[in-house]
């Protein structure tokens, strides 16, 4: 790890002008995917400004019905979190998916959206990588590709995003708010990740030195009815290989309403806007949730050897959807 | 070099307050081993890939190796030295010796400080990813798949991991008819 | 790990102490006459043969005791490590000087500094230029170390050697394994001549049924959770170390040879190891650095790898593929057995696992070929890891014995009882206890086996699928040459003083019963000290002989102190037994361990998920020492094979030859979510050769289980699983067309 300088900030405008000040310089919350990348060296910020003091945790509802979480809230007050609980179930599963009772006690929703690949070549700083040294090039493609992406991947890069609770939040029209020192933003999380074109290093739409500050999940009843279900090599505390966050509710047999996205297959949260059209307003049915995955993942373009991730995403989408209207009943 | 790479810190270290000079690379972890003496907590990793480092932090079961000790200052750390108190073990300590709950050790500490405070979480009524149904309306059990579930962060390589969910199925039960 | 069979056991330890008086055949555990009872007069005492917890659990549990890297001296300095990124090559340049710069930086080793080394120095399998660390500028493997940084604090060291540029004249390398490659060759015959019994080819013709299948394992690694690390520094002209390994006396014999040094100026200590599964039974990069370091700085070095340099540099199981044909009659009689296995190796050094093994004792047959051949790759050189041999050749041999059932339409255990053979059916040699029938039924009975149909894809739960399956192993047991001293004190207690290791297994609690029942004291008389290499010669532990071969010394310890105490001599009064001789005048038998291992897993089709929900074993182990313990590890050794058969497989890049998911993020080892509750039990059992009866627990549980859990998957799919691990997408079926 490089010597670095250490700032503690209780003000979010103290916190911007810290780290606008200072080449280098970067915010850290809970640190579980800044540290590690800082002891390997991929980051090597000159200091680092502390946002776990700012007064920017908690989890209230707005006025419009939105529930708003702050962004140092950990994953795990956001997961137990009564109200999310109970509106959006699939996003307290979708976080209680993502790595350790451990890792989600230090972690922030803020930063969690910020964590980057854990493709090997990336985290080998003695492998080319072009999210990590652009320019350099990207292994992955022609070497071990077993778990990358199988849509919207180029020649430069072929990396997941490894988030869970993302995924949920791009299902549900999530929005980040930021504030900067010229004053607030905000994105929906399914504009938040930029494409990877030839510039898989930048990630994020966020401005430079924007400070995330609160995710907003908008009123959304279908919310109340979905599931996170994650697939991946090992029982628990690992990445997906493909995960679903599915939502659906079910008037006298037709869709009524229904959100899908998938992780683990891009380098963002896939939003399945071409399988939710398909159902919308039709028969909630095997048959049709079977063709809507066919629809859906019919533009995937899988590498040489993660083509079962296609057949993986396709049975997800049916078997979820299948459980959630048995539970509709 | 942009302003002070280190920092004087003070962290309260099972109940004694510590003053110390960090580097500001300082892990926890490294703190503790190094600074004072703690040998108890193990790196596995380092890379928060593994719980052998897990301690509580304020109460909460983290893990010590991607803390930064300046990030630290001023907090609670109850590490497995700290566990047991007057010479009495924890009822998780007492349950690892007797049911063999380990091994070569070297994952323990982390075990045991991970189920101190996930037995908490699970008294806090949180739900984990194995929970059926997460509405707060209802309260998960802690059969042994939810303890296998809420454990996942801390790795054994010797393959204890069923002597140590009968010891935290044990100590939930004591504590719970208590 | 097991290099339990080669030839000249003593080769590397060979400076035994015989201080005390020569060991009479008589201080030889009487032999019964019946083989399957246990000698009422055995041991003696009773506390053998009962449960009782850790003579460390205290301190495990409180974080007391210290492991390698939790030793604190004054003036201690910290090393780190550099690796190669490339796998073969030549160092062009490397700037130690602007690293030299750097706050709190003392020292850099490489090439250019480091002192020479003995390239005689080895293993079991003979010279290892593994060993031979920062000699050349010349690179044979990717992850090969090349400096050792040494700085004031812990972040000094590793920000310095993250520091450390240096640039490389890169050469071609060979990484990928195939069976046909123009280097392949037989391997070392160090488990003796393959089989060759009878004509296999002409059995195979004439059998109403053959199997003919390819098997493969990927690149495994031990995991340990203690990263390796030593403690070096020089006390005088001596050498002192506290070293994390699995048998002090063993490496501080290669590292005495490695460094020309003789052995009496080697001190290793190991008191408490985190686990070694074979990756520290050998002398490991941070001792060889920490000495080199220490040689040069004069200071008290420690040198811990991070997990990245596990990985690379600490070594693993090589990729191996193997062929198993069997022929049988339809009544299921087998004609023909043929087992070959291709394993990768490093020019480096020698090795290769005996896969094959099981082949030439299991099962009865006309005709019995085995064969063992090595490619070398620019790979890291392999070693043991948990269950050497028979756990990946186990999962051949037990997948291919279960889909020759399947043909058949026999249930896989009739098929295993009538292939029972009466002596060892290749050495014509006699069983010296034989049990696999005993854990084959008694395994069978408590899993509720006979009620299961033979057909697969038969049990639907829900979603999932849910099947069953078996296997039936053994593992070599034997006992080689320990010292063992034992000390009467005045105050009435004894202290016991072995260079044994206890990495895990609970030998130091073992042994203290055994030392209790042999001396006829109770058990909280005896002291125990073990893993100082200055305790004399004594096997490592490795290969599942350490218990056997560490009680043998102190029961002959025993034996000798309690003649001495008769002639009421004034105390304290201290004997030291060597088992040399008692081990050469062994009976010639085929010896083994035995375990028979059912399974029951779940698969969900629609994503491939495999989960095993239920795991059973029972064993055969000769005499139980402490059931608490020995049940841990036959447990843990069950899964380490669950883990193998589920999720391991070390991901060699396969244009730069690197080993990329070199972090347990990346290398899945079984989590607590995926490992059920597992019941195994000891049949009745003792070994009638090896003093106290017993045989080996740590390795056996290994081997089987992944063979068991491939076969369930079978019975619950319908798909059998020839390639490991079973991956998501192995098992991954396409909802559409069920």
């Amino acid at each position: 790890m490089k010597e670095f300088a250490y700032q503690r900030s209780a003000q979010v405008r103290d916190a911007l002008a810290e780290v606008a000040g200072t080449p280098g310089a970067k915010f850290i919350g809970g640190g579980t995917n800044l540290v590690d990348l800082m002891k390997n060296e991929i980051e090597t910020p000159a200091k680092v400004v502390d946002v776990r003091h700012l007064p920017l945790s908690g989890i209230r509802f707005a006025a419009d019905g939105q529930l708003v979480i702050g962004a140092t809230t950990t994953n795990s007050d956001a997961a137990a979190h009564p109200d999310v609980r109970r509106r959006y179930p699939a996003v307290t599963q979708a976080i209680l998916a993502g790595a350790s009772g451990q890792l989600r006690n230090m972690a922030t929703i803020g930063g969690n959206l910020l964590q980057r690949t854990r493709c090997g070549y990336f985290t080998d700083t003695s492998q080319p990588c072009n999210k990590r040294v652009p320019g350099s090039g990207c292994p992955a493609i022609n070497g071990i590709h077993h778990n990358h992406a199988i849509f919207d991947w180029t020649d430069h890069c072929a990396a997941t995003n490894p988030g869970d609770m993302g995924v949920a939040l791009a299902a549900f029209d999530a929005v980040v708010r930021f504030q900067t020192l010229n004053g607030a933003g905000e994105i929906p999380l399914t504009d938040f990740y930029r494409p990877v074109g030839t510039t898989p290093h930048l990630e994020t739409n966020l401005p430079p030195g924007a400070l995330i500050t609160e995710i907003a999940l908008p009123r959304l009843d279908v919310a109340a009815q979905s599931r996170y279900r994650k697939v991946r090599e090992r029982a628990s505390y690992a990445f997906a290989t493909v995960s679903i966050a599915a939502a659906l509710t079910v008037h006298r047999r037709r869709v009524q309403d229904v959100r899908i996205a998938l992780g683990g297959v891009a380098a963002r949260p896939w939003r399945a806007r071409i399988a939710e059209a398909a159902l919308r307003d039709g028969p909630a049915t095997a048959d049709r949730f079977r063709a809507a995955a066919t629809a859906e993942l019919a533009k995937a373009k899988p590498l040489r050897d993660n083509a079962y991730k296609v057949m993986l995403a396709r049975n997800l989408i049916e078997t979820t959807l299948t459980d959630l209207a048995r539970r509709a009943k | 070099m942009t302003g002070n790479t280190r920092s004087d810190i003070s962290l309260r270290v099972n109940n004694v307050t510590r003053k110390l000079t960090v580097d500001n690379r300082t892990t926890l972890l490294d703190a503790l081993r190094e600074g004072l003496d703690q040998t108890g907590t193990k790196k596995g990793c380092d890379l928060g890939q593994c719980g052998a480092c897990t301690v509580l932090l304020n109460g909460r079961r983290v893990v010590s190796c991607l803390t930064l000790a300046v990030a630290a200052d001023g907090a609670e750390v109850t590490t497995v030295e700290g566990l047991s108190r007057n010479g009495q073990l924890h009822p998780i300590q007492e349950a690892f010796v007797r049911l063999d709950g380990f091994q070569c050790g070297y994952c323990t500490s982390g075990q045991l400080c991970s189920a101190v405070g996930m037995l908490a979480e699970h008294r806090a009524g949180w739900p984990s990813a194995v929970t059926g149904d997460v509405s707060p309306d209802c309260p998960p059990h802690l059969d042994e798949q939810e303890i296998r579930e809420r454990m996942s962060g801390n790795l054994c390589r010797c393959g204890a991991y069923p002597s140590i969910v009968r010891a935290v199925v044990e100590t939930a039960r004591k504590e719970a008819s208590r | 790990m097991g290099d339990s069979t080669m030839n000249d056991p003593a080769r590397h330890g060979r400076r035994t102490v015989l201080k005390g008086a020569a060991v009479s055949a008589a201080a030889v555990t009487a032999i019964p006459a019946d083989a399957n009872a246990e000698p009422a007069d055995a041991t003696g005492g009773g506390v053998v043969g009962t449960a009782r917890p850790r003579l460390e659990a205290q301190g495990k549990v409180t974080g007391g005791v210290r492991y390698a890297a939790d030793v604190k001296l004054p003036g201690l300095v910290h090393g780190a490590l550099v690796v190669s990124t490339v796998v073969r090559g030549r160092i062009r340049t490397m700037d130690t000087a602007a690293v030299l710069k750097m706050p709190g930086v003392v020292g850099v080793v490489d090439h250019t500094n480091a002192p020479r080394l003995n390239p005689q120095a080895g293993h079991f399998f003979g010279p290892d230029g593994q060993l031979q660390m920062l000699q050349t500028n010349e690179i044979h493997y990717s992850g090969e170390p090349v400096a050792l940084v040494v700085a004031e604090t812990l972040e000094q060291a590793q920000a310095a050697a993250k520091a450390l540029k240096v640039t490389y004249d890169e050469l071609p390398h060979d990484t990928e394994f195939r069976v046909d490659h123009p280097k392949r060759r037989p391997g070392n015959p160090i488990f003796g001549p393959d089989a060759n019994l009878g004509d296999l080819d002409a059995e195979l013709a004439a059998s109403a049924v053959v199997v003919d299948q390819l098997y493969r394992t990927p690149p495994e690694t031990c995991c340990a959770m203690e990263p390796h690390a030593a403690t070096a520094w020089w006390e005088g002209d001596r050498l002192q170390a506290i070293d994390a390994n699995q048998g002090a006396f063993y490496i501080a014999g290669v590292l005495a040879a490695l460094f020309s040094l003789p052995m009496e100026k080697v001190r290793i200590r190991a008191d408490h190891v985190g686990g070694g599964f074979g990756s520290k039974g050998t002398l490991g990069p941070q001792l060889v650095l920490a000495t080199m370091a220490t040689t040069l700085l004069h200071r008290p070095v420690r040198v811990t790898l991070n997990r990245n340099q596990v990985f690379l540099t600490t070594s693993g199981r090589e990729v191996i593929e193997q062929r198993v044909r069997l022929g049988a009659d339809r009544d299921g009689r087998l004609r023909a057995i043929g087992h070959e296995a291709v394993l990768a190796i490093s020019p480096l050094a020698d090795f290769v696992e005996n896969c094959a093994e099981m082949a030439k004792s299991s099962y009865a047959a006309t005709a019995i070929r085995t064969r063992l051949s090595v490619v070398p790759l620019d790979v890291l050189p392999p070693v043991s890891v948990r269950g050497p041999g028979n756990t990946p050749g186990s999962f051949a041999l037990e997948s291919a014995v279960d889909e020759l059932a399947e043909k058949l339409r026999m249930d896989p255990l009739d098929l295993r009882l009538r292939n029972e053979p009466k002596a060892g059916p290749v050495s014509g040699v006699p069983f010296a206890n034989r049990k696999a029938v005993d854990c084959m039924r008694e395994g069978a009975r408590r899993f509720g086996w006979a009620k299961r149909d033979l057909r697969p894809r038969r049990r639907r739960e829900g979603d999932l699928l849910v099947g069953t399956g078996m296997a039936a192993v053994s593992f070599l047991t034997l006992a080689l040459p320990s010292t063992a001293s034992i000390t009467a004190e005045k105050n009435g207690t004894y202290t016991v003083s072995i260079g044994a290791a206890d990495i895990g297994t609970g030998a130091r609690t073992a042994l203290a019963s055994v030392a209790a029942d042999a001396l006829r004291v109770r058990p909280d008389k005896i002291s125990i000290r073990i893993a100082d290499s200055d305790f004399g010669n004594a096997w490592a532990a490795s290969g599942s002989l350490g218990q056997a071969s560490w009680s043998w010394a102190v029961t002959s310890a025993a034996k000798l102190l309690r003649d001495k105490l008769s002639t009421r001599p004034p105390l304290p009064v201290s004997v030291t037994a060597d088992t040399t001789p008692e081990i050469g005048a062994m009976p010639h038998k085929e010896r083994q361990s035995y375990s028979s291992v059912f399974a029951e897993v779940t698969v969900d089709p629609a994503t491939g998920e495999v989960r095993v929900r239920r795991l059973l074993g029972m064993f055969a182990i000769g005499r139980v020492v402490n059931p608490l313990t020995a049940r841990s590890q036959a447990v843990g050794g069950m899964i380490m094979g669950l883990s193998l058969a589920l999720h391991e497989e070390s991901a060699r890049d396969p244009n730069s030859g690197r080993h990329i998911n070199a972090d347990f993020a990346g290398y899945h080892i079984s989590a607590h979510a995926d490992v059920p509750d597992i019941e195994a039990d000891f049949v009745p059992d003792y070994e009638p050769d090896i003093a106290s009866g017993i045989k080996g627990v740590g390795e056996i549980g290994t081997a089987g289980t992944a063979a068991a859990i491939a076969n369930a998957v079978w019975h619950a799919t319908g798909r059998r699983q020839r390639d490991l691990p079973i991956r998501l997408d192995r098992a991954l079926e396409d909802l559409a067309r069920q």
